[in-house]
Parts: C-alpha cells; structure tokens; sequence
C-alpha cells in the first residue's frame, strides 16, 4: 500500500452532513476531499422521494433527492476545491501516524494523509430478533428504500412494516407509491413516535397502524409467507391472542444507530446516549471531538434529522477550516447555531436537547 | 398538543395519526363565512408542533400566519386566505386542503395533495376516502393541476357537502 494522498480537509462520508462541512470548508478556502462508500454522493438523502420538512434555510419542502443535488451544485461552484471520491470506504485510522486508510472499490487500496477530519459516517439500521428472521423477504427499511428509490425494483406485493418512527411510516408511504399492499404497520409504544402527519397521511390510504404490536415470528419455509403479531401490554408483555397476517415481505424499520468505529480508533471520548441512540463522540460547540484534529457531524453524532445534519455539517466545516487558519465569516457560526436551536425547539427536539446536553462540552483543554 | 395515550379510544385512534376532532393546528374554517366564500378555505389538520414551515412561508398572502417559532401548529386568518391552494401543493405533511362550500346546494368542492399512480383526469369518478380509508362516497373530478411542478398534484373533486368533515383522500380505479 504505498500510494498516499494528501488534503487539507478530510471528510468522511458524503451523505447531508459530509456534503454540508465539504461545501462550507471550500467556501472558505479549504482544499477537501470527501471519501463515500456508495456508488453516488448524498447518503440517506438520495432515497428520499418525499419532500422534507424544516424550514427554508434547510430547503423544506423540497424532495431529499433534490436537495442532495442543490449540495452538490454548490460545491461544484467552487471549483476544483473539492475533490468528491465515491465507490470508497474509509476503512481505518492510525493516530499515532495521523493516518487513515482508504479502499476503493475491492481492489485499490490507499492512505490519505489529512491536516483536519469531519466525520460524517451518519447510521446504521438495528435490527430486532424474532424467529426466522432471516428468511428471505425480511428487510431494513434502508434496504427497501434503496432497493425501490434508486434501483426501481419493488421488493414484493405485500409488506409487514415493523416500527412506525418517520422512518416506518415515510416507506410505508413510498411502498404504497410503489404500488405495494401494506398488510399494517405494527408499534410496540402507546403512540406512533413519527410525526402525526406522516401517519395521518398513510392512515387516510387505508393501512392500518397497530399501536402496542410487535412481530413475534415470521412465518414461511424458505421464503416469508406471512408473520405473526401479538398485542403488548404497558411493560411490553404479550397478551391477547397471536394473529397471523399474509405477507411476503417484512420491513423492519426499528432505529438507527450511529457509525462510530473511526470515532474509537482515534481515542475521541466517548459516551452511550439513549436519547441520540448509541455511543457517541463527546463535542464542543464547533463539533470538534476530544481529538482535536477530528470533527464529528450529522447521524453520526446522534440520530436526527437531514436538516439538523446540514447544519451540522456547516458548523463542523466552518471551525476545520477556522483552524487551517482560513478566513471564515464568524457571523455564520452563531447563525447556524440559532437554526440549530429552532430545529430542536419543539416537542419532538425534546429527545435531541436532553441527549446532547449530557455529550456536549464548554470546550477541549489546549 | 398533549397526547396522554389514556385508555380512550378517541385518544387511540388519535395516538395512531387519525383526527378525531378539531385541536390547535387543526381546526375548521367558521361556518358561516366559510359557506359564503367563493373559492373556498384552507383546512389544516397538523396538530403536532413539529420543526415545519413551509405552509406558512408559502402562502402568497399571509393568511397561514407567520411563526414565531419553526415548531409553531398553523394558524388561519381567514379573511386572507384566497383558496388558491399553493400550501396544499407545498406541506410536506400532506396536511393542507381546501373546501369550498359555495359549488352547489348540496355539493362542495375539495381540493387535495396526490401523489400517487394513476393520476386522475378531469371528469373522471373517483372514490372518496375518510381518515381511515374507508370509501364514504363517489366524487368527480373538476381540475387537476400540479402548481409547483413538483409532481404532487392537487385535484379539486365535487363531494357531498354532509361529507366535507370526512373526505380526506381519493382512490382513483380504472
Ligand atoms: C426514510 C427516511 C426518511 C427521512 N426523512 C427525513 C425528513 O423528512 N427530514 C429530515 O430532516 N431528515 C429525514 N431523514 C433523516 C436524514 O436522511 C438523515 O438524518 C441524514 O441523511 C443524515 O445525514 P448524514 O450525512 O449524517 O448521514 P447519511 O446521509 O447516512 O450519510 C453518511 C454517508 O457516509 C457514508 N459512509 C459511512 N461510513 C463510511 C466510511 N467508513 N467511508 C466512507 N463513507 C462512509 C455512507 O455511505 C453515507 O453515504 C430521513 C431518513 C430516512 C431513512
Ligand atoms: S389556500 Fe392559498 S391563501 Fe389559503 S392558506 Fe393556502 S396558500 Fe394561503
Ligand atoms: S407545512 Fe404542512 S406539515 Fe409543515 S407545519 Fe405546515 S401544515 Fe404542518
């Protein structure tokens, strides 16, 4: 493995986040180089046909995919300053050589020396246990999205979804634009933890939603034929009768953790946070971890939302490029935190403050 | 909005995304000006204070009152509201319509956000669905139009007037 390269500003992962720090960084100056293991820049972002929420500033309304583009628009404004790798996975860092590793595609390895780093690998899906759960026809909902959204490819006629978070309710949305039956939507809690509307919107469709429901087996020999669900009580017991429901696929869509392996290769301080969903790095109000060379943005520093995460991304990529001693608009810093903070007002922000509050840190001893 | 998830039905049903009766962010027009105005009200049904925007900052004329606060529940001030039906283009939620009242003596107009396949074309009979996709009726299709050219249609459909406090979605069958 000789070949090495050489950049001003890493950034690991090109979803929303990652996309945002490179943008933001190269605005200012910075020489970036962004490292994606996909195929096409834009992470989560790509799947998503529905138009998003926030606001303005964060391109609400807009359709994901489409605010993907609008990112990679800007960054291609600036030039040559970004340097967009795709079909590569950053596959380790050396802190004692400030070194990472980078393979493209299965064949081509390389190191990638880097002055600063914004990590910005975002989530992965969880997955819950129940029998034959891994017979063919059950899928995370990432799955399914990439399979219908970006392949075009239906992934059955009818679909159990498990878990109505955004993420359960927006693809049983999009199934059902696919033309796919959704036999229920099934919720362990007393209430459907994504957004009224996007319940709403499913619910006037005719799907129905189980609260207080879980999948206890899934049902099939070599492929899935069905799935049995039982009722829950208020400590998640089961009662009532089992019920069995024909289907041939079943979508799980129970949460996502972040990405944080390169968080604990480089030694960043790290905490188990419930309300962001899995360990991750501690942070100062720049997004700098307790590495001082290594930034942390987007799901990767606790699950949110896409327009939390560009903000992120901006603020993660205005202080790399702060401390390369370029020249950034130090107005923009308290603007993105004053969006951040509208973002995170509400009822459903809840969750996001009493995370953060407990990883967040006044500042890093020099 | 406080969801208590109590043993309630109605606060089940509500609890599992269906409206069960008017609440800040989703609230009906008042009657009796609502029936006179040609054009029709906006109808909002977004209960949750949730971080969005979007029906506010596009209504042309301010009559989605503008937020204090990103997490804001809608709010109408219907002497400005034009009926045009841009926020029923632009919610994200899917959660704005717009009914007017004034087509017949015993018919009124419903405009809604579609976006699924197969579109439907004017004059076409189309089945009309409550919050919970039940078929309460038939309607004809009067426009369809796609207003911001974002492949979310708004389709105005002729429905019985007893049933405008229902009628939330459309199924179209060939
Ligand atoms: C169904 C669904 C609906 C959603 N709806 C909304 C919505 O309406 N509004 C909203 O604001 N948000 C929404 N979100 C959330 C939003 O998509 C995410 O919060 C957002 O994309 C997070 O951005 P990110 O950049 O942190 O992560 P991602 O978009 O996940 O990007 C991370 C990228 O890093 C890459 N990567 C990871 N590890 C490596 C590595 N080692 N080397 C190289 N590359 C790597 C991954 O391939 C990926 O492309 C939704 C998400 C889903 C799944
Ligand atoms: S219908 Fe038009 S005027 Fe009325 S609230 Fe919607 S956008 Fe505003
Ligand atoms: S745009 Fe739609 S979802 Fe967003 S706040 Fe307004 S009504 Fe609710």
């Amino acid at each position: 493995m000789k070949k090495m390269i050489e950049t001003d500003l890493l950034v690991v992962g090109g979803g929303a986040a990652g996309l945002c720090a490179a943008a933001e960084a190269a605005g200012a100056g910075a020489k970036v180089t962004v490292i994606e293991s996909d195929l096409h820049p834009g992470g989560q972002l790509v799947k998503q046909t529905h138009k998003f929420f926030g606001s303005k500033d964060e391109y609400a309304g807009t359709r994901g995919y489409k605010i993907a583009g609008i990112l990679l628009d800007e960054i291609s404004s600036l030039g040559d300053k970004v340097d967009i790798r795709t079909n590569t996975t950053v596959t380790g860092y050396y802190p004692e050589e400030g070194i990472f590793t980078a393979m493209k595609g299965e064949e081509e390895y390389y190191r990638i020396k880097a002055k600063k780093t914004v990590v910005a690998t975002g989530a992965q899906e969880r997955l819950i246990p129940f029998p034959n759960n891994d017979l063919p026809g059950v899928y995370g909902a990432g799955a399914v999205q990439t399979l219908m959204n970006v392949y075009g490819v239906v992934p059955g006629k009818k679909v159990l979804m498990v878990g109505a978070g955004n993420i359960g309710l927006i693809v049983s949305y999009q199934l059902r634009q696919a033309g796919v039956e959704i036999a229920a939507v099934v919720e362990a809690m007393p209430k459907i933890g994504g957004y009224w509307v996007h319940a709403a919107k499913i619910r006037r469709l005719g799907i129905p939603i189980l609260l207080r429901h879980t999948i206890v087996e899934a049902v099939g020999d070599k492929v899935i034929e069905g799935a049995v669900i039982q009722e829950l009580d208020d400590k998640f017991q089961l009662i009532g009768e089992p019920r069995k429901i024909d289907c041939d696929v079943i979508c799980m869509a129970v949460g996502l953790t972040p990405t944080t392996e390169l968080f604990w290769q480089a030694g960043a301080k790290m905490q188990y946070c419930p309300q962001l969903c899995g360990h991750v790095p501690f942070r100062d109000n720049t997004m700098r971890t307790s590495n001082p060379d290594i930034w942390v943005a987007g799901d990767a520093s606790g699950i949110e939302e896409a327009s939390a995460a560009m903000v992120e991304g901006r603020i993660a990529g205005h202080s790399a490029a702060k401390s390369l001693g370029l020249n950034v608009k130090e107005e923009s810093f308290k603007e993105y935190w004053t969006r951040l903070d509208h973002l995170r007002a509400g009822e459903v922000g809840e969750k996001i403050r009493g995370g953060i509050c407990q990883v967040l840190v006044d500042g890093w001893e020099a | 909005m406080g969801c208590t998830c109590n043993s309630n039905d109605k606060e089940k049903l509500f609890c599992s995304g269906v409206l069960v009766e008017n609440r800040p962010g989703a609230i009906l027009p008042p009657q009796e000006a609502w029936e006179q105005k040609k054009g029709g009200y906006v109808v909002i049904e977004c209960p949750q204070r949730i971080p969005c925007n979007p029906c506010a900052t596009s209504c042309p004329t301010g009559a989605v009152k503008p937020f204090k606060d990103i997490n804001d529940v809608p709010e109408i001030d219907y002497e400005k509201c034009t009926g045009c039906g841009l926020c029923v283009a632009k919610c994200p939620g899917l959660a704005c319509f717009v009914i007017d009242l004034t087509y017949s003596a015993d018919e009124a107009v419903i405009k809604l956000p579609y976006e699924l396949e197969p579109k439907p074309a004017k004059g076409q009979k189309v089945k009309c669905l409550n919050r919970v996709g039940e078929e309460v009726s038939e309607g004809e299709v009067s426009a369809v139009t796609e207003p911001l050219k974002d492949q979310t249609t708004v389709v105005s459909v002729v429905i019985p007037k007893k049933l405008v406090g229902e009628i939330r979605a459309i199924k179209v069958v060939c």
